[in-house]
Parts: C-alpha cells; sequence; structure tokens
C-alpha cells in the first residue's frame, strides 16, 4: 500500500517540475494579473491623489508658481475663518435632513406596495426624478423659488401673503436647497425599500397577523427588521450623498447669498478653482477636513460589511 | 405581503386608493411636468409672466429646434456620449477582471484590496480635485474628452468591482474547480465560463454607469473650460447664462439633457434597479 502511495508522489513531482514556471505559480500569479489594470487606474487617479492632496494642504500654492511649504498654517486659518463654520454648520444641517429621505422613502414604497393596475409604470414615474440629473432638478427648483414668478409665489399670493425669496434669504437658503436635493433622493431610498418589500418572507408576516400584530405594531416588529439590508443601503447611499452635495449648490445659489448656503465640498472648489483666485493649498486643507468626517463614515460602513463577510463565507 | 392588499379592503377603501395614487403621482411629478410646460410656452408668455399658468400658444418643435439652432447644444450632447459611452466600457471591462480575481482566487490581499476599492468609491471628490485636474493638465488632458473618460473610468472602477466580485462570488464555485481540473487555462474559464455568467451583472453595471456620468457635473466643471469637451450638464448650466430670462429654451435644453438617461432605464428597467440595490433584486 505504502509503496503505491509514494510512486504517485513521485509521478506527481516530475509532472510539476515538467511545466513551466507559470503553470507552476498561476493560481498565485493569475490573480495580479486580472487586478493590474484596475489597480493601476485606481492607483492614479484615486488613491494617489488622496495623499497628494494631503501634502498640497500643507503649502501656500495657486496651482501654476512654486508651492511653499506652510506647515498648518492652511488649517490655522481654516479655524479662524467664519466661512468654514457656515459651511461646516450647512453640512450638519443637510445631513441630519438629507437623513428625512429615509423614512419619506418607505412611507411612499409602503404606500405603493399594493398590485392594482398599472402599478409598475406608477413605480418607475415615482423613481424619475432620481434619474434626471442634479443640474435640472437645481434648475427646476430655482425657478420654482422664484418670488417673481415661481410656484411656490403662486401659493402665496394666493393666500393674499407677500412672497419669501427662499434662494434670496440667508435664513431659508440652505432648508430650501436641501427640499429640492430630497426630491430624487427620496425616490432612490423608495426603490431601494421597494425591492426590500418584495423580498419580505410571506410566512412571517402571516405568523405575525397570526399573533394578532397588525398596522405600525407589524411595522415594527416584523417588517423593519427584514428590510435591515435596504435600510443600511439607503442610510448609506444618503450620508454619502449629503456630504457629497455640490451640484444643488453650485446652480442655485453659489453658495449665497453671503456664503450663507455654503457647504464644505462647494466652499472647497470656490477656494481652490474660482474667480476667488486659486488656493490649492487653502482648497486641500478644506478637503482634508472634508475626507476625515466623511473617513468616519467610510470606516464604520467598511466595517459593518466585514461583520457580513465574516458571517457570510 | 405588507401593507395588506388593497383587494382585501373594503370598496370604499379600493375607490380611493385608486383615486388617490394618480393625485399623488401628479404631485410627486409636478416640478417635472412644470418644466415640461415651460419648455413649449412661447417668449411671450415667460414674459408677461406666465411661467406655470397654462401657455397661451404650444410652441413645442420651435423651442426645441431653436436649442439645437442657437446654441452649442448638439455639441454638448455629442460630448457627452463620447464621454459616456468608452467609460462605460472600460469601467465595466476592469471591474470584470478585478472583480473575478477578488472573488474566485483566495490570497491574502483580496479581502484588503476589495475594502479599498469600496472606500474609495465613497471618498469626496473635493479630495481628489487639485491631483487630479493638475494630472490632466500636465498630461495635456485637461479639456479633452479623453481626461474625462480616464479619470471616470478609474472611479466607476470601484463601484463596478465591489458589484461584480459579489455577484461572481454568487456563482457555484464547482464550475471554476471542475474546469481547473479538466485542464483550462485560467484566462479561458474567465473567457468562456465566467463572463457568459455575468451578463446580467455587465448590464447592471452598464446602464447604472452610464446614468452616473451622464449626470456628472463635477468633474464637466473641473476638468474642462472651453466647448470642445463640455458635456450636457455643464452646457445646461452654461445655456443658463446664455439664454438669460428665455427660460423657454432652457427647460427645453434640460429636459433633453434628461432624455437619454430616463430612456436608459425605462429600457432597461430591472438591471437598473438590480445595479441600484447591489443585485438585492431577484427576479
Amino acid at each position: 500500500m505504502s509503496s503505491v502511495e509514494s510512486l504517485d508522489d513521485a509521478s506527481v513531482v516530475t509532472a510539476v517540475d515538467n511545466r513551466s514556471w507559470y503553470k507552476k505559480n498561476r493560481l498565485a500569479i493569475a490573480p495580479w494579473l486580472f487586478l493590474t489594470p484596475a489597480i493601476l487606474f485606481f492607483l492614479v487617479y484615486v488613491i494617489l491623489p488622496i495623499f497628494q492632496s494631503i501634502w498640497i494642504s500643507f503649502h501656500d500654492w495657486d496651482g501654476l508658481g512654486e508651492a511653499t511649504w506652510v506647515g498648518l498654517a492652511n488649517y490655522v486659518e481654516l479655524l479662524d475663518d467664519d466661512r468654514f463654520y457656515t459651511s461646516l454648520w450647512n453640512n450638519l444641517l443637510w445631513l441630519f435632513l438629507f437623513l428625512l429621505a429615509v423614512p419619506a422613502g418607505l412611507f411612499i414604497a409602503l404606500f405603493l406596495n399594493q398590485t392594482v393596475f398599472g402599478m409598475r409604470l406608477y413605480k418607475s414615474l415615482f423613481f424619475f426624478p432620481f434619474v434626471i440629473s442634479q443640474v435640472v432638478v437645481g434648475l427646476i427648483f430655482t425657478w420654482f423659488y422664484n418670488p417673481n414668478f415661481g410656484i411656490i409665489a403662486e401659493i402665496w399670493n394666493w393666500f393674499g401673503a407677500s412672497p419669501p425669496s427662499i434662494l434670496g434669504d440667508e435664513r431659508y437658503v440652505t432648508y430650501g436647497i436641501i427640499v429640492a436635493g430630497l426630491w430624487p433622493q427620496i425616490a432612490y431610498c423608495m426603490i431601494l425599500y421597494l425591492t426590500g418589500l418584495n423580498n419580505v418572507s410571506p410566512d412571517q408576516v402571516e405568523a405575525g397577523r397570526l399573533d394578532g400584530a397588525k398596522g405600525l405594531k407589524m411595522l415594527w416588529y416584523v417588517i423593519l427588521p427584514q428590510l435591515w439590508p435596504a435600510t443600511f443601503l439607503a442610510i448609506v447611499v444618503t450620508v454619502i450623498g449629503a456630504l457629497r452635495s455640490f451640484d444643488m449648490i453650485a446652480i442655485m445659489t453659489q453658495g449665497g447669498p453671503y456664503g450663507s448656503s455654503n457647504v464644505l465640498s462647494y466652499f472647497m472648489y470656490e477656494q481652490a478653482l474660482s474667480e476667488y483666485g486659486f488656493r490649492m493649498g487653502y482648497g486641500s486643507a478644506i478637503a482634508v477636513v472634508l475626507f476625515l468626517i466623511m473617513l468616519v463614515f467610510i470606516s464604520y460602513f467598511l466595517w459593518s460589511m466585514y461583520q457580513e463577510e465574516k458571517g457570510g463565507h | 405581503m405588507f401593507p395588506r392588499p388593497i383587494e382585501k379592503s373594503s370598496v370604499g377603501v379600493r375607490t380611493a386608493y385608486k383615486i388617490f395614487l394618480p393625485i399623488a403621482l401628479f404631485i410627486w411629478l409636478l416640478p417635472l411636468l412644470a418644466i415640461f410646460m415651460t419648455s413649449v410656452r412661447s417668449a411671450a408668455d415667460i414674459n408677461s409672466g406666465n411661467v406655470f399658468g397654462w401657455p397661451s400658444s404650444f410652441q413645442i418643435i420651435d423651442n426645441y429646434t431653436a436649442v439645437f439652432t442657437q446654441s452649442d447644444a448638439f455639441t454638448y450632447f455629442l460630448n457627452s456620449i463620447k464621454i459616456t459611452l468608452p467609460t462605460v466600457a472600460i469601467s465595466v471591462a476592469l471591474a470584470c477582471l478585478a472583480g473575478y480575481a477578488l472573488a474566485i482566487y483566495r490570497f491574502k490581499a483580496a479581502l484588503p484590496l476589495f475594502f479599498i476599492f469600496i472606500a474609495g468609491n465613497f471618498v469626496p471628490f473635493q479630495i481628489l480635485m487639485v491631483p487630479v485636474r493638475q494630472l490632466s493638465v500636465e498630461t495635456g488632458l485637461y479639456n479633452t474628452v479623453t481626461g474625462l473618460v480616464l479619470f471616470h473610468a478609474a472611479f466607476q472602477t470601484g463601484f463596478c468591482t465591489l458589484f461584480m466580485r459579489n455577484f461572481i462570488r454568487a456563482l457555484p464555485m464547482e464550475l471554476i474547480e471542475s474546469a481547473r481540473i479538466d485542464g483550462v487555462g485560467e484566462f479561458r474559464i474567465f473567457w468562456h465560463l465566467v463572463l457568459p455568467l455575468v451578463r446580467p451583472a455587465i448590464a447592471a453595471l452598464s446602464v447604472l454607469v452610464f446614468t452616473f456620468i451622464w449626470n456628472d457635473f463635477f468633474w464637466a466643471t473641473v476638468l474642462t473650460n472651453g466647448e470642445a469637451s463640455k458635456p450636457i450638464t455643464a452646457g445646461v448650466r452654461a445655456l443658463n447664462g446664455q439664454f438669460v430670462s428665455q427660460w423657454h429654451l432652457v427647460s427645453a435644453a434640460s429636459l433633453l439633457a434628461a432624455v437619454p438617461p430616463v430612456l436608459m432605464f425605462f429600457l432597461m428597467q430591472k438591471h437598473f434597479i438590480a445595479g441600484l440595490t447591489l443585485g438585492a433584486t431577484k427576479g
């Protein structure tokens, strides 16, 4: 018996030796061959720029001439800049108010989760706002809010009140833009929940009904736990969306009036690349702050995904 | 099913639901209807302040032709196509390769690499802005379609790889292992066995990336400054400045800009939603 085994081993060894170096190691090398193009692209355009930005943030640089090392001066200046605090505060507003898209999306999804005639078309049409460019959404809402002819003005006039200039008033402007941003975001959350509701186990719903659960109780104890994957994804995309908000602000107010609707992403752009001057170093410092804020969320999301990955396989 | 199917409710509730449904949709899409109504009215309406009321005359053909004859809208449109299609092709191709590697092979770096791709996908654009712009200027890619394509393709690779890797992971591993035992080469396994199986994922990613890139505004502003490479999103903004108070033309241009992603969504709805929900849909 043992002699047969050793004979087998020997033949395997000679077979291996006859193969080329690649064939011997192909299971170790092949993944890197498949990965190289993607890694190269990602490295050049995503990973390295992050570190370059951090490096630039320690410099004073107009993007053309020589960069001068200034250490932490950009960050110190930032701490003393009122525009920075306005932007930071607005980012917080965006974050909290934007999250309303999650329950609102759930609400619409529950409303639409029926099977009456033409429901598929209704669902797609409700999803419409998400497919349209934010530039277009921003323009539409700018007209809506126009105090001279906008729909909001018509409603105010109808009640005999003089219409507010939502985008021209420091008190309302950020809320006005957030409402515009919520429109497509609610549509996105809605579609996540509609798919989630599709996958809810009918047995558990039936079991819940037999136990006398219905309405909100059923929603809270039976449905929502099953919808957690949809909720998680909705929160991820909404948080990232809120902190990335740029298009709407650029289109609707350009951060105005007097910088009151600025957020970090737009403030950064304004400092680094607009008529206000090419302060690449200062802009990069703002970008680094925004990056660190997002890193908190990114780490949490990745950690959750890692837990799932460990549990799943 | 939750909530309770409406068929099990009384006739009154059912009728109320069926009446309220179109009303709710009308309110929800009011902004879009308003912009459509604006895009078909005449300049006289706009000047007299009739922007949201019933149009005095319908000039649908006049207005939409005017967008193309009186502006660079056609160039913008063409640029959007030239930017979007290659980006979709490159990022999906890269993601097929990378996703395959991360899903099939067991090696130490697989999980860290996978998480770097996911994390990169979430970073704020601003942290990339200055270096990417600088790189484009230095390599002569600033203000070119190629420059935008290369950046977009690289950035979208993160999301696409995440999606592709999870999709391939769900395929039966035995198929690949038995092919290996039969002595089929690694690339042939990828090409002849795996690629045909991931066609649904390719479709989902293609429609999704198409929509993301078509609607991109930030990078269009950062990496272009002339008409030659400006896509339609940045173009609409430029038109908004050019057609001052000619809202009928700006709305027509905006709606035209929205047509390709909307069409894409309607034609490929199932794939689109599968992509958005990261493949959580069944059937």
